[in-house]
């Protein structure tokens, strides 16, 4: 029982990266595709946080009459990879409003379909 | 001296600095100037650090003054040296092109934010290339990507917005990888020192976790190099985004994801380990023949010309990963050489292209025509880089397909050697198309000599006369490669 308690948070992990992978793969909608991304990278961030707790092991501030201490480096290095994460989110969202404005559009298909017309709009007028 | 000590760290705090003195002074000029300056900056610290490499082996930097396991260490050997040449070199040629192409392409409340990014651009490449520390990697890595993102995007057809998209998705996925292998990397060793990681890994190397960190690491890589099945980011990337931002994406960031993988491949796991234990070489010779003639022949069937050479972009990524599949020392070298000089002739390439698009703003095949006659100097240049691009002896790329060949022959290989030569002649045919459509097709009537800023050509120039000039004097990017490829077998017994 303790053994798949004790791996509850790998199995999370790999839930919610999957999940994340999937709806970036099989969706169409832009801004779903980056709810995806967010879910993908924020299953990276439980791994690494479930990588620094150690069984037993008190927050890492030096107290008197503890000597196991969780470590904290993964924790560091994942509250710059959030911040990585929230700039990719939002550069991704104002990309999104542009497209928007754009084409008229956020589904992947219409946009594409908009890009084959316009490609034959071009090619004809080249030649005029 | 006391300056000379820091310039592992001042190569990369000055382009990131300066990223944030253009938005002070919020004015195009300025901003440009400072680009420029910055650029130059690095460039003579590269080449100051070339010296102190080629003396004492190996600079280590320890940044603040905390020493390697615990503090973040700097470290630069002769493979890094090289690739801060090939970076800086080309910043410093596309900040001259800037000035003017930015003022034609990019709408002027855009163009300080434009130089903003493209230092930001250069400060991640280049603390890639700098550090000694595997999760910088990654932070340098998104720094760079990021500023990519709205780099290319700031394209003037709509549908660089939706490749610069797609490239934020796949980016994103490739850098979670490396994210996912490096943390398993440091579950497993404690540490994320590149120098550390390489002793602790051989003793915990058979394990499902170094395996999966192994492949993750690859696959995240590959994404960011462009690598074949992975690469359907690049051509519209590239196609769609501004000028300055083609040539200079096209002449370093796919090469210093290649760096990446050759750093994490070679000096991190091991030859043994990643090429020979894990059959990851015959995956690299199989995906780089298949990029040499899939992007090849994809190039041929492009009416837009700078898509074409985006396809042949991943062509000679695969000649990169070819050679490096070899696991041979005369394979590294010709890798390593393949970095430079490509660096050089799609520089060219993409330089002239934007001079062309600077008067038609456009690079479909259909606009060239007669090209030759009204804009000769900026042809002649692309033929000089075409040439190139297809190996003719005395260009920069006649060497590194020697070497490849040599190296595949020294293999008993001869069949891939085959393809390289098929994969020649189909470069020929693709650049032929655009020199016989430049100089053999009458220009349509009213179109007479164009002018074109004296700046942007002498930029073009240099790189196209780089090219010639590394053909025939080859001492130079040869004893670099050779010295960064001795270290590379040394580092790993």
């Amino acid at each position: 029982m303790n053994e798949i308690l004790g791996h509850f948070n790998y199995g999370i992990v790999i839930l919610l990266m999957m999940m994340g992978l999937y709806i970036v793969i099989a969706s169409s909608n832009l801004i779903k595709k980056l709810i995806g991304i967010s879910v993908f990278q924020v299953s990276v961030f439980i791994l690494y946080i479930t990588f620094g707790k150690i069984t037993g092991g008190n927050p890492p501030i030096i107290v008197d009459n503890v000597d196991v201490y969780s470590n904290p480096l993964p924790h560091v290095l994942i509250l710059t990879a959030i911040v990585v994460g929230v700039a990719t989110t939002s550069v991704g969202l104002a990309l999104i409003v542009r497209i928007r404005e754009a084409y008229g559009s956020t589904d992947e298909d219409d946009i594409n379909d908009i890009d084959k017309n316009d490609n034959f709009y071009l090619k004809n007028r080249s030649t005029t | 001296m006391n300056l000379m000590t820091h310039l592992p760290v001042l190569i990369v705090v000055v382009p990131l600095l300066s990223a944030a003195l253009c938005v002070l002074f919020n004015n195009r000029k300025s901003a440009w100037l400072i680009t420029l300056l910055a650029s130059f900056f690095c460039f003579y610290a590269s080449i100051n650090l070339i010296q102190i490499v080629q003396e004492v082996d190996v600079i280590i930097y320890s940044v603040g003054g905390w020493e390697a396991p615990l503090g973040i260490e700097l470290r630069i050997d002769a493979l890094n040296a090289l690739m801060l040449l090939v970076l800086s070199g080309s910043a410093v040629l596309v900040s001259i092109y800037a000035l003017k192409s930015v003022e034609k392409e990019i709408p002027v409340q855009n163009q300080v934010l434009f130089y903003t990014a493209l230092l930001l651009v250069k400060a991640g490449l280049i603390g890639i290339c700098v550090t000694g520390d595997a999760f910088n990697i990654f932070v340098f890595l998104e720094i760079s990507s990021i500023s990519t993102y709205a780099l290319i995007s700031l394209g003037h057809d709509r549908r660089a917005l939706h490749a610069s998209y797609q490239y934020l998705i796949m980016g994103t996925i490739g850098a979670t990888f490396i994210l996912i292998g490096i943390g398993f990397m440091y579950v497993m060793t404690g540490t994320l020192n590149i120098q550390d990681l390489s002793q602790r890994l051989p003793v915990v190397a058979d394990t499902s976790a170094i395996r999966a960190a192994f492949a993750f690491l690859t696959i995240g890589v590959g994404i960011k190099a462009a690598m074949l099945p992975l690469h359907q980011w690049l051509p519209n990337a590239y196609a769609y985004s501004p000028s300055v931002v083609s040539t200079f994406l096209a002449a370093t960031a796919t090469k210093v994801a290649i760096y990446v993988l050759i750093r994490f491949q070679l000096s991190l796991f091991g030859i043994e380990f990643s090429l020979l234990q894990m059959p990851f070489n015959k995956i690299l010779m199989i995906l780089g023949t298949i990029g040499i003639l899939g992007g090849s022949v994809s190039a041929i069937y492009q009416s837009n010309v700078k898509r074409m050479l985006a396809y042949s972009s991943v062509a000679q990524i695969g000649y990169i990963l070819l050679a490096i599949g070899l696991a041979s020392e005369p394979g590294f070298t010709a890798a390593l050489l393949h970095i430079f000089n490509h660096a050089l002739m799609k520089g060219t390439l993409f330089m002239a292209l934007g001079l062309i698009a600077f008067r038609f703003a456009s690079t479909e095949l259909s606009v060239m025509s007669g090209i030759g006659k009204t804009m000769p100097l900026t042809m002649a240049a692309f033929l000089i880089g075409g040439l190139s691009l297809i190996g003719v002896p005395g260009t920069a790329g006649f060497i590194s397909k020697w070497y490849l060949v040599t190296a595949l022959l020294d293999a008993s290989l001869w069949p891939l050697a085959l393809v390289i030569l098929i994969a020649s002649v189909l470069t020929l045919i693709y650049i032929g198309r655009v020199i016989e459509v430049a100089y053999f097709q009458p220009a349509p009537e009213g179109i007479t000599q164009q002018k074109v800023p004296k700046s942007m050509l002498v930029a073009l120039w240099i790189f196209a006369l780089s090219n010639i000039y590394f053909g025939l004097y080859s001492d130079i990017s040869l004893g670099i490669s050779s010295l960064a490829v001795n270290q590379l077998m040394g580092v790993t017994p």
